[in-house]
């Protein structure tokens, strides 16, 4: 696979299905796992960087999950490519910083990749369309367990996996979903919200990743204690969490129709024709109507797109997606033109 | 007093000391309400783990040899300014300040979880491992065991414990100096 032929298809984890899928857009495991007696990435050589790539490699020929996977070495990459893969979810901002020594490795559904050599040797991360951790950790638990037979890992018996940063340290796992919250937000209940999960010691931040703030109603919720729970202990924990924050916005949005449905109506099909009307149109401006259609979704009212045509809009209006699509480099302006195009091609508009 | 930035009342005065260097600056309620907001956006993760690291300092102020990773050279001190440690076994040479450390960000520093396949049940090679509550020694004591009764007593978080160790420690302390 290219990452070219990325642009042509989309990650699983987009499809919309799966349990509570019209609030819960996916699930999210990540594991951070060194090499024992290797250098950190952050004090290691290029030539230690390299073996731990090549290390990584073998392991994962026998791994589950890995078949058809595909390896991108970050300095063969140019700027629009790397943050293509950030753009979907696929890595983070630091590791299209830096490339030294650093790679990404994906697998075909984009279910699974592994940055190698970011700021652990390897951020394991498996992703799933819909509410189910669970099945997310079983996925990612087997893939970790393969590895850890043919890689000799950081640990130790009182501190569990060691990592470069201590808040990562004990099970090194995150576990995160991400909500979209579009009636908390509308009656005015979503701080009230976030302060309750920030007071449990969750984190929250936006659908674009760390340090982004939460835009068209999106919200990422992941523990940040690693230590002295178990996996399966943190991901009820989160479990438990999410279950409440899904029954108050199924609640809030119940109590929208209730109260005043034309108004609603009004706002999401006013959203939709914008959408399918546009010729030039913001990032932030989609992202803000895509948020009402999908919530027309869910209540019933829009019928001629589906959660999976707004799941994937969501990540294909994003900068490095228009310009692969477009095969060259746009100027912002360009790009909301190009935007605007693919959005109406995409919901059947003008 | 006029405020530096602007030209209103300055009614904040703030002191800011950069590498040794004091300065000083006075603002208007609007400008330290702008600085303020500049100063949270600098503060990150690496400045939040110095903050913490330095607890566990203060516990050890004898030691004045640097803590230095034998394996990667990471120095103590370039955790506390980075944020980041150098390779698995810093966390053998940086032991007691990150049993301080981990705790402070977890709440805990027992690992519950899973562990690689094949992993043989070690026990830790070096240093005396957290035994829960650390009893009051009966008999002759030095200040250096209370010390380090200290330590562990504020790793578990028990204050009540901590607070008659330091008074036990105080009193000897007074008593050697009467000597």
């Amino acid at each position: 696979m290219k990452l070219d032929d990325l642009i042509n298809h989309s990650g699983e984890w987009l499809k919309g299905t799966g349990p509570h899928a019209n609030i819960v857009m996916s699930s999210r495991v990540r594991l951070a796992r060194n090499l024992k007696n290797v250098s950190f990435p952050n004090r290691a050589t290029k030539k230690t960087l390299v073996q731990v790539l090549e290390n990584m490699q073998r392991a994962s020929g026998e791994a589950p999950y890995f078949k058809g996977s595909t390896i991108f070495r970050m300095n063969e990459l140019d700027n629009i490519d790397k943050q293509f893969l950030v753009e979907r979810h696929l890595m983070s901002h630091e590791h299209a910083a830096n490339v030294e020594g650093k790679a990404l490795i994906v697998n075909s559904e984009e279910i699974l990749s592994v940055m190698v050599n970011e700021e652990d040797h390897l951020r394991i991360q498996v992703m799933q369309s819909g509410f189910d951790l669970h099945e997310t950790w079983r996925i990612i638990s087997s893939i970790d367990d393969s590895l850890s037979q043919k890689l000799d890992f950081a640990y130790s018996k009182d501190w569990g996996y060691l990592t470069a940063c201590p808040t990562n340290t004990g099970s090194a796992m995150r576990g995160s979903v991400m909500l979209h919250l579009p009636a908390l937000v509308m009656t005015k209940q979503i701080n009230k919200v976030l302060t309750a999960i920030a007071k449990l010691s969750f984190a929250s931040r936006g659908f674009y990743g760390e340090g982004t703030q939460a835009r068209g109603n999106f919200y990422q919720i992941s523990n940040q204690v690693s230590l002295g729970h178990s996996e399966e202990d943190i991901i009820q924990n989160i479990n438990g969490l999410i279950r409440q924050v899904i029954e108050q916005e199924e609640q809030a949005r119940q109590a929208l129709v209730m109260q005043n449905k034309p108004m609603l109506q009004d706002k999401i099909f006013r959203s939709l024709g914008i959408l399918k009307s546009s010729y030039i149109i913001s990032s932030q401006e989609t992202v803000e109507l895509l948020s009402m259609v999908r919530l027309g979704i869910d209540l019933g009212l829009v019928n001629d797109v589906d959660l999976r045509a707004v799941n994937e809009l969501l990540i294909m209006i994003q900068p490095a997606h228009l310009q692969k699509l477009e095969g060259k480099k746009l100027t912002a302006s360009a790009r909301d033109i190009k935007r605007a195009s693919l959005i109406r091609q995409k919901l059947g508009g003008q | 007093m006029k405020c530096d930035l602007c030209n209103k009342k300055a009614t904040v005065h703030l002191t800011e000391i950069v590498d040794g260097q004091m300065s000083e600056m006075h603002l208007c309620e609007e400008c330290a309400r702008e600085k303020s907001a500049h100063m949270e956006q600098q503060f990150g993760l690496a400045d939040l783990l110095a903050g913490l690291s330095d607890f566990g300092k203060k516990v050890k102020e004898e030691e004045t040899e640097p803590l230095i990773c034998p394996e990667c050279g990471t120095t103590y001190e370039d955790f506390k300014k980075f944020g980041r440690l150098g390779c698995s076994a810093c966390y053998d040479a940086f032991h007691d300040n990150l049993t301080v450390l981990l705790k402070k960000i977890h709440g805990s520093n027992q690992h519950l979880g899973k562990a690689p396949i094949g992993f043989k049940d070690v026990p830790a090679k070096s240093k005396p491992k957290a035994s829960g509550k650390a009893p009051v020694a009966a008999g002759p004591v030095t200040i250096e065991d209370l010390k380090g009764k200290l330590h562990q007593a504020i790793v578990d978080e028990n204050f009540e414990l901590a607070a008659e160790l330091r008074d036990k420690i105080r009193d000897l302390e007074e008593q050697e100096k009467k000597k």
